[in-house]
Parts: C-alpha cells; sequence; structure tokens
C-alpha cells in the first residue's frame, strides 16, 4: 500500500456524500463545484416530484420499450449442459443498449435545471446515441465526445448519432478512447458550465454521478427480480454483467445486492494479454487513485501516471472503475473475472448461433463468463445474465476479427 | 519561505517540469526568477490534465515521454531553494501523482526540498481535511483554487484553509491564453477580498504586458502559465532561458504601471 492511498480513504468521507466505503467522493476542479452541487440538489428534488417520476416512467415503459423481457435461453442452456440460463434483454431497448434508461433520466433533469445545451462521452458510442436520441426527444443542443480511434472502430454509431442532429466531436489525445473522451467532456464542461449539463455514461465522475446513473439503472435489477421470482419463484444463483464503468451492472446488481445467497459477477475487458497496457481489467492490475473525479481502482503506472488500456469492445476499454464496484470489490459482496478478446467473439458466435441473438462485444464478455459457468453448475441452479446491449454496431469489428467475409 | 510578492502586482510563472527537458526546466526556472517572477509553480506532469488546455497538456505529455517524475521536480524544487533562497516554490499537480508518490512522504520531502505551498488542482476543500494535515504538519502552504462559479459559502471555506496566496480563476474554461481579460475576475476577486487577507493571484488566460496591468488594478499577483510554456516550445532549449526572460522582463512595464493605491493591501 501507497499511503497516499490510506490517506484518503481516511479524508473525512463524512463530510461529502457519494462515498461507497473508502470510494467516490469529489476531486474536480473548483470551477465545477457549483455544478455538482446544483446538479445533486436537482436530482434529490426531482426524487421527491412525482411528476418526474410519471414523466420518466412513461417514457421508458412507451418511448424506450420497458420493461424488458427476462429470456429463458433454452438452447444455449442445452448447449452448456449446466446452470439454466436467463437473458435479462436490455439489448431490445430503443438505440439498442442499458444506456438510454440513464439518458432519459438525466435529460429530463437538465431540462429541470433549465440547461439547453448537453455534452457527453462516449466509448462504443451506444451512450452517444442514447444521449443524441434524448436530446432529439426533448430539443436540446447535443455535442457527443469521442476517441477517434473508437470514431473508427464504432463508425456506425457516429453515423447515427449525426443522423439525429448531435455533433461528434473526436478527439485525438492519449489512448483517441474512451478516457480521453472523457477528458475533453471535463474541458469542455468546465468551459460552458453554466449553460450545459454533462450527460455522464457511467457510474463514473464525481458525485453525485455514480449514485445518479446507478439509481436510473436499478430498474434493470427491479424487473429482473420480478421477473425471475414470476417464473422461477426463487432467486438465481448469479447474476453476471460486463463492467467498463459499471453501469449495466451496477443496475443489474443493485436490488439483489442484500440477497446474500445471489453471487455478483462482473466481468472485465482481458483484452489480449496480462500486461499493463494490453487489458482494462482494474481488478487484476489497478490500485486505488483518482481519475477523473472519482477515487476508485485505476491501471496506473508507478508514479501514479495513468495506463493505456485494450479491448475488442469500447466500451469496456477504460482506465478506472466505478466507485461502488471498488467497494463490492473489497467488501467481497461482489466477484470480479476478466474475458479476453477471443472470449468474448467466441461467446458472441456461440449465442448468436445458439440463440440467434447477436449480443454487443461489451456484452459478449458476460456471456463468455456464463459460457465457462454454466457448466460447472447443477441443472437446478440459475444464472441471470445481462444482455447489456446488441451486436449490430461491431459488425464492422466482427466482420474483420471473424473472417466472415467469403465465410459461410 | 514566505510568499512574498515584492512588486504590485507580483508574478508567478509556471512551468511543466521537464519539458522538454529537465535541464532546461532548470535554467529556464532560474532565468524567470532573475527577470522578476516572485514565485513559480513547478507542474508536475499528469497523462490527464483534464483541467488544461492544448498548449500545457501538450507540455504535459513532452515532459512524460523525456521521464519526468514527481520524484525529479522535487529535485528541481531542492536545487533551486539553494540556489535563490527568496524564490517562492509552489508545487502544482493533478492529485493522483500526488496519491501514489504518498502524500505524507511527498509532504516530507517536500519540505525537505524547501518547497513553500502545493497546489493540487482537482482537491476541493471538502475532501481536504487529511491533505491539510500532511501539508501543515510539514509546513507547507496548501493554495486553493477559486473560481468565478464559486459561491460566497465556498469562497469562505476556502479562503479559512488557504495559505500563501488564493489563485482565481479569472473565467470558467480551461488553462490557455486568451485575447482579453474576463470580467468575470475582477468581481471574483473583490468577493474573496471578504474572506481573506492574504494576497490574491489571477490566473488562466493572463498572458501579455497587457493582462498583467489589468490584473494589478484588482489583484495582488498573476499567473502566467500557458503563455511562458508556448514560448518554450517555440523557441526551443538553448533560447528557451533568455527568451523567458525577455518576456518576463517585458511584463515590468505593465508591473511598474500598475496603480499600487489600488492593489496595497
Amino acid at each position: 500500500m501507497v499511503s497516499g492511498m490510506e490517506t484518503l480513504s481516511e479524508t473525512t468521507p463524512q463530510q461529502v456524500a457519494g462515498r461507497f466505503g473508502a470510494y467516490g467522493g469529489r476531486y474536480v476542479p473548483e470551477t465545477l463545484m457549483a455544478a455538482l452541487e446544483e446538479l445533486e440538489h436537482a436530482y434529490a428534488e426531482a426524487q421527491k416530484n412525482p411528476a418526474f417520476h410519471a414523466r420518466l416512467d412513461d417514457l421508458l415503459h412507451n418511448y424506450a420499450g420497458r420493461p424488458t423481457p427476462l429470456y429463458h435461453a433454452a438452447r444455449l442452456t442445452e448447449h452448456l449442459g449446466g446452470a439454466k440460463i436467463y437473458l435479462k434483454r436490455e439489448d431490445l431497448l430503443h438505440t439498442g443498449a442499458h444506456k438510454i434508461n440513464n439518458c432519459i433520466g438525466q435529460g429530463l433533469l437538465a431540462q429541470r435545471m433549465g440547461k439547453q445545451r448537453i455534452i457527453a462521452e462516449t466509448g462504443a458510442g451506444q451512450h452517444g446515441v442514447a444521449t443524441a436520441t434524448v436530446c432529439a426527444l426533448l430539443g436540446m443542443e447535443c455535442v457527443v465526445y469521442m476517441g477517434e480511434e473508437d470514431m473508427q472502430r464504432q463508425e456506425l454509431n457516429v453515423l447515427r448519432m449525426r443522423l439525429l442532429g448531435a455533433e461528434v466531436r473526436g478527439v485525438s489525445s492519449g489512448s483517441k478512447t474512451l478516457k480521453d473522451a472523457i477528458n475533453e467532456a471535463m474541458r469542455d464542461w468546465v468551459t460552458n458550465v453554466r449553460t450545459t449539463h454533462y450527460l455522464l455514461g457511467s457510474v463514473l465522475g464525481a458525485h453525485p454521478y455514480p449514485m445518479m446513473v446507478r439509481d436510473f439503472h436499478r430498474v434493470i435489477s427491479k424487473e429482473a427480480k420480478r421477473q425471475i421470482l414470476e417464473k422461477e419463484n426463487r432467486l438465481p444463483s448469479a447474476i453476471i454483467a460486463c463492467v467498463g464503468g459499471g453501469s449495466n451492472a451496477i443496475g443489474a446488481f443493485y436490488e439483489f445486492i442484500p440477497e446474500k445467497d445471489v453471487r455478483l459477477i462482473g466481468v472485465e475487458a482481458g483484452g489480449n494479454g496480462t500486461t499493463l497496457g494490453m487489458h482494462a481489467a482494474r481488478f487484476r492490475g489497478g490500485s486505488p487513485g483518482v481519475l477523473q473525479g472519482t477515487y476508485s481502482y485505476v491501471l496506473q503506472d508507478d508514479d501514479g501516471q495513468v495506463a493505456l488500456t485494450h479491448s475488442v469492445s469500447a466500451g469496456l476499454d477504460y482506465a478506472s472503475i466505478g466507485p461502488e464496484h471498488a467497494a463490492l470489490h473489497d467488501s467481497g459482496r461482489a466477484e470480479y473475472t476478466l474475458a479476453t478478446d477471443e472470449q468474448a467473439l467466441e461467446a458472441t458466435v456461440t449465442l448468436a448461433r445458439t440463440e440467434g441473438i447477436l449480443p454487443a462485444l461489451e456484452s459478449a464478455h458476460a456471456v463468455a463468463e456464463c459460457i465457462r459457468l454454466a457448466p460447472t453448475l447443477g441443472q437446478h441452479e440459475i444464472l441471470v445474465v445481462n444482455l447489456s446491449g446488441r451486436g449490430d454496431k461491431d459488425m464492422g469489428i466482427l466482420a474483420r476479427e471473424l473472417k466472415l467475409k467469403g465465410a459461410r | 519561505m514566505p510568499i512574498r510578492f515584492e512588486q504590485k502586482p507580483g508574478l508567478v510563472v509556471y512551468l511543466t517540469v521537464g519539458d522538454p527537458d529537465l535541464e532546461t526546466t532548470h535554467k529556464v526556472a532560474l532565468a524567470a526568477l532573475d527577470a522578476g517572477a516572485d514565485v513559480l509553480e513547478l507542474g508536475v506532469p499528469f497523462s490527464d490534465p483534464l483541467a488544461d488546455g492544448p498548449v500545457i497538456q501538450a507540455a504535459s505529455e513532452r515532459a512524460l515521454k523525456a521521464g519526468t517524475k514527481l520524484s525529479d521536480v522535487l529535485a528541481l524544487a531542492k536545487e533551486l531553494r539553494r540556489e535563490r533562497p527568496q524564490a517562492g516554490l509552489v508545487v502544482f499537480s493533478y492529485l493522483n501523482p500526488l496519491l501514489r508518490y504518498g502524500v505524507e512522504r511527498f509532504c516530507t520531502d517536500a519540505e525537505d526540498a524547501g518547497v513553500d505551498g502545493v497546489l493540487a488542482t482537482d482537491m476541493i476543500v471538502e475532501e481536504a481535511a487529511e491533505y491539510l494535515e500532511h501539508l501543515r504538519r510539514h509546513k507547507l502552504k496548501p493554495i486553493f483554487l477559486v473560481a468565478p462559479t464559486s459561491p460566497d459559502e465556498r469562497l469562505k471555506k476556502i479562503a479559512a484553509v488557504t495559505d500563501g496566496f488564493v489563485y482565481a480563476i479569472s473565467r470558467v474554461g480551461i488553462t490557455g491564453t486568451q485575447s482579453s481579460l474576463a470580467a468575470d475576475a475582477a468581481g471574483l476577486v473583490e468577493r474573496v477580498r471578504k474572506y481573506t487577507k492574504l494576497p490574491v493571484a489571477v490566473g488562466f488566460g493572463v498572458s501579455n504586458a497587457g493582462h498583467v496591468a489589468d490584473v494589478g488594478r484588482f489583484a495582488d499577483a498573476a499567473v502566467i502559465g500557458s503563455a511562458i510554456v508556448a514560448t518554450i516550445e517555440k523557441v526551443g532549449r538553448a533560447e528557451a532561458p533568455s527568451s523567458i526572460a525577455r518576456f518576463i522582463e517585458g511584463l515590468r512595464p505593465a508591473v511598474s504601471a500598475a496603480d499600487p493605491a489600488v492593489s496595497q493591501k
């Protein structure tokens, strides 16, 4: 342990809300503090406001397509020959991923705060698309920051955002991926803070974001819990979700946290190696630190410089992880494992060919863990995989990686 | 060492340490002090400088590529302290390199090096209780930022724990040059003075003699960062010390032109 870490963890957690165990907090330039306090206040007010909830619920139901099905994947179950597998079908939501849950929530909140300009970062482009969608719906200006490498590998989503009326600004600094897009979004926010809401897309950043984004995704586990009890009259053995920043995972875990018999399994991106720079497995190679407003596990070198990361999935390719996951990790309540690029690609094919469902490469990491785990469990056990997004956006990568052209 | 602004307004000069290399930073630092800088902010390069504009981002990248570490920054401070006992020396960093080094270890080494103060860009007062204990134990002055968006209650909280000088951000935004100084700055300085007797330095976008003169009308010191860093990049290693000396001397007519009656504390 480096003494600085102990220092931070003991730094008056009670003074600042937004702590998850030792993690979370607020580490931002002073210019942003007023906006964070305004947001925290507006969110607390909105939570108490029945009209806000009515509008949110209406849009989640009639616009986004909630509740999403909890689907019994019978062919995959049979193929693996172990635990009974259910898929929580967030991939069926409008715009193709769970991200829309949070975007509708924050979009309505921005409207309440009178902020007409929305900025966002995006990795895989799913959060960018969902943000652009909500901005179109609510008539707001939208600017999305995206690393240039991600713009290339998720080009379809770039085109979707532009079609929806958003401006996509390429970011060429650092590794040209999600972390760099967040830096640039923060720079925009610090400059335009008086008129702009930063619609952060994961359970990252300074308080209240990790708490608020989690709350907007809690609906996933609320539905899943109700649905599994209806179908099976018991709780599953485990919930499996991929973890980049960790928004779909915390949404899928949250209502099950008090249910001690339900294992919570987060799957990080193992990339293509165990060396720093080859993966995005924060709990394997990371240590506590401050990145982009929050104290959590960070992939970094001995000097506190943030490491480059790699994953075939842009949405998991990030050097830190939501602070609540850091706390769940340290307490042992959740387990974190990883799937490599290759395992995720294989899982994509397996799910496509057994169930006719094409998962996003991010979600395929959760499927990969399911494929590994299910055969080790008895048939009476139940696994729920949060299928956080669909894979249409990944066709370019899949075509290249799987050499689909000319193959059968 | 007390942080003193001998002339009004005082000059605080920011350098990204290790850009383009440590030897150049060392020479530029001496040249800046000899040309009239009161305080040097020794910038610790960081991989993710989210409060900085393109100029300092690029400087950080170059400094990291050159292998600059926090220990190098402290070693440089120690040299400068030995060579210029009267200079104000502030370590200017993002939090994570300090955490990784260990805050207590950092403070021990900074005190040993003769550093006067520490400014961590992304440390806010609410999170700072233990950080402040470490700094105070080692007689290091905690310097915090105040922003035009900071309401009075926050200015009061910040002023209560800041020492050395208060760093007032001239406008909302990131570091970098601008053509004219925002009207935000004077109002902010006036508001923060309600809560502190410390000198107030204004930075972000202060880049020429005209800006320095403007700042001199309502504040105690001007912070020059990106303009210095950009000059070093432009002229290169060999010319950097003399160019920076000339640049800072060029700010001096403005220094002496400022009305002392207004900025007297």
